[in-house]
């Protein structure tokens, strides 16, 4: 199909995003170079990166599907414990740390994507909020079930073990001399060799900028913004409804399964808890300020919004307070149309007929 | 062998039995209409059609081949084209992106004639061909759902209730279009409420109540009929 004039406007702001993201990139290195970040700013690189893909990769389904997931942090945490042991038990096959990274994020990404499509086969036949529901639920059953995952590695290869009735420990797996463990059960991750980037975080920025705008200038992108405004004129035209909200949505959780990797790979030992409920709802905020479907707006939300309660920890007493404040000044940014108009000033777009 | 053959179908909401045991033609090149009262069951009948419903019993062929299992985006590159009841339009895109739309079981090949050959049926949508489609008027919305639907190339066009809602001037716009797609090859079965002006046009009728196939005819022999006059044409 050809290009469609009416996206000029959003395109734009789109290739805005590649140049804010590459410029903040090299801002922030040369920042850490010069010795400008304290260690607290240092470790926040990463995870930054981390929430920056998981509010794009949400807004594709979210913002751009119009379908709400309420178990987003559900597919990050599949991509994190699948990055977290395929780096671990390669350690010693591939020493090459980026590459291992690289290898350990592709496998996240392709669980996370089997994860999708596995929620979204019953689901998405279906008209109404079910994808809510069920996303919600995958959430809470995916934390319980790797609670009770008991993984370790050695010379024979991963051993896995399900420990269900809460008996078991990492001795059960009778590991080989030299053997590590990986997965401890609730205490989760322990001991991980932190391999992420903030090099790398950048990388994968800008790959699912890259993955979601060509997404939705594509035929496909067409048909799922045509479902989302109205289902019945798209199944006229013969859009196969089901198939292209599936693309969408596996898009999405393969790139929250990719983000997930990254952060597991950013610390020693991570929780299935800190993939819970709250986490999901925190990215959806980071979406829902930043504007559905914008995601030069995620970007900056997810930015500010992760930053700020950290940065703020000093000034504990008005600490939420002004994270209040910053909620709602975030939210005029980016719904306003006065701010808008004054932010199209700055960031010039070309005008197009009335409406958009 | 007619283009459409439905043979006793019947179409379940559930438990509630909408379409029972109806039967019909559609032969190439004809304009057949379905005109029935709310209710009757012409929208499932088209829904049936067009895949997006599937009925328990009977079949549906076009131009011979069997379309039960079909999906309904398969039905559309078959060459059977629907326009839905209620103006459904893509309302947030421009008209342009809606009449591309319309192409999207068939791109490519002469897309720009399948274009050109829309605007020149609307001249109206050619004018406004960068307006957001939610600001047109009811009777352009309908037109631009005609002429997406267009964009198909169907030999069969199902148009339900094109009239709802317009004007007296309007109608006569659409049944002019409707006319003038008859003309240039399109097969149409259409459904209407609006019997005196869908008569006048078709070929054949089906009239349709709670759910059945009633009266049939030519539209001509259901002008005349006693009890069409009485339940449609006001007197
Ligand atoms: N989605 C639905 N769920 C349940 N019943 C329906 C639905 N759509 C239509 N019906 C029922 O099926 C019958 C036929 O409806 P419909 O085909 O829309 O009639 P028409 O188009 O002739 O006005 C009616 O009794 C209607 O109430
Ligand atoms: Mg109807």
């Amino acid at each position: 199909m050809k290009l469609l004039r009416n996206l000029d406007k959003s395109s734009r702001r789109n290739y805005f995003s590649y140049v804010l993201v590459t410029a903040a990139f090299l801002i922030v290195t040369f920042m850490n170079q010069g010795g400008m970040l304290n260690k607290k700013m240092q470790g926040l690189l990463v995870p930054v990166c981390c929430y920056i893909v998981m509010a794009l990769s949400l807004n594709l389904t979210v913002g751009i599907m119009g379908e709400l997931s309420l178990g987003h942090a559900g597919f990050m945490s599949l991509g994190a414990f699948t990055g977290v042991v395929v780096s671990q038990s390669l350690m010693g096959v591939i020493p090459n740390e980026p590459l291992r990274l690289l290898i350990a994020i592709l496998c996240g990404a392709a669980v996370a994507a089997v994860g999708g499509f596995l929620i979204g086969l019953p689901v998405l036949r279906l008209r109404g909020d079910y994808l809510a529901i069920v996303t919600l639920a995958f959430g809470e059953i995916i934390m319980d079930i790797i609670n009770c995952l008991i993984v370790g590695h050695d010379e024979k290869g991963v051993h896995i073990i399900f420990n269900f009735k809460g008996d078991k420990s990492i001795a059960d797996l009778n590991l080989l001399e030299g053997g590590t463990a990986i997965i401890k059960g609730a205490q989760g991750a322990v001991g991980t060799k932190s391999i992420s980037t903030f090099t790398g975080g950048f990388i994968l920025i800008l790959i699912t900028l890259f993955i979601i705008i060509n997404f939705v200038r594509s035929r496909t992108g067409r048909a799922v913004l045509a479902i989302r405004d109205n289902r019945i004129a798209a199944e006229s035209v013969g859009v196969d409804v089901m198939k292209y909200k599936m693309i969408a949505f596996v898009i999405s959780t393969t790139l929250a399964g990719a983000a997930g990797a990254l952060y597991g790979l950013n610390f020693t030992g991570i929780t299935a808890a800190k993939f819970n409920f709250n986490t999901s709802i925190l990215v959806l905020v980071f979406v829902v300020l930043g504007g559905l479907g914008n995601l030069l707006g995620s970007i900056i939300a997810a930015t500010v919004l992760y930053i700020l309660p950290e940065a703020l920890r000093q000034f504990a007493d008005y600490r939420m307070l002004i994270y209040a404040v910053v909620l709602i000044l975030v939210m005029l940014a980016t719904n306003n149309p006065k701010v808008k108009n004054l932010f199209a000033k700055i960031i010039p777009v070309r005008r197009k007929g009335k409406g958009d | 062998m007619a283009m459409l053959e439905v043979n006793n179908i019947n179409v379940y909401y559930g438990s509630i039995h909408a379409i029972r045991d109806i039967s019909f033609e559609v032969n190439a090149g004809e304009i057949v209409t379905l005109i029935g009262a709310n209710g009757a069951g012409k929208s499932t009948t088209l829904q049936t059609i067009s895949g997006l419903l599937r009925s328990k019993t009977g079949s549906i062929t076009f131009n011979g081949k069997d379309l039960g299992g079909v999906p309904a985006h398969k039905i559309v590159s078959m060459g059977i084209a629907h326009v839905p009841e209620g103006r459904r339009i893509f309302q947030q895109m421009t008209v342009e992106e809606n009449i591309e739309m319309g192409a999207f079981t068939r791109p490519g090949s002469e897309y720009a004639e399948r274009v050109e050959n829309v605007f020149h049926h609307f001249p109206r949508l050619q004018e406004r061909r960068k307006q957001i489609a939610g600001t047109l008027s009811g009777g352009e919305q309908q037109m631009l759902a005609m002429g997406r639907a267009m964009m198909s190339k169907p030999e069969l066009l199902m148009l339900d209730e094109p009239s709802m809602g317009l004007s007296p001037i309007l109608v006569d716009e659409i049944f002019d279009i409707i006319k003038a797609f008859h003309e240039s090859g399109t097969t149409i079965l259409l459904v209407e409420q609006n019997a005196n002006k869908s008569l006048a046009i078709s070929d054949r009728a089906y009239v349709l109540e709670n759910g059945k196939v009633i009266l049939t005819g030519t539209g001509r022999e259901l002008m005349q009929s006693e009890e069409i006059k009485k339940a449609y044409l006001g007197g």
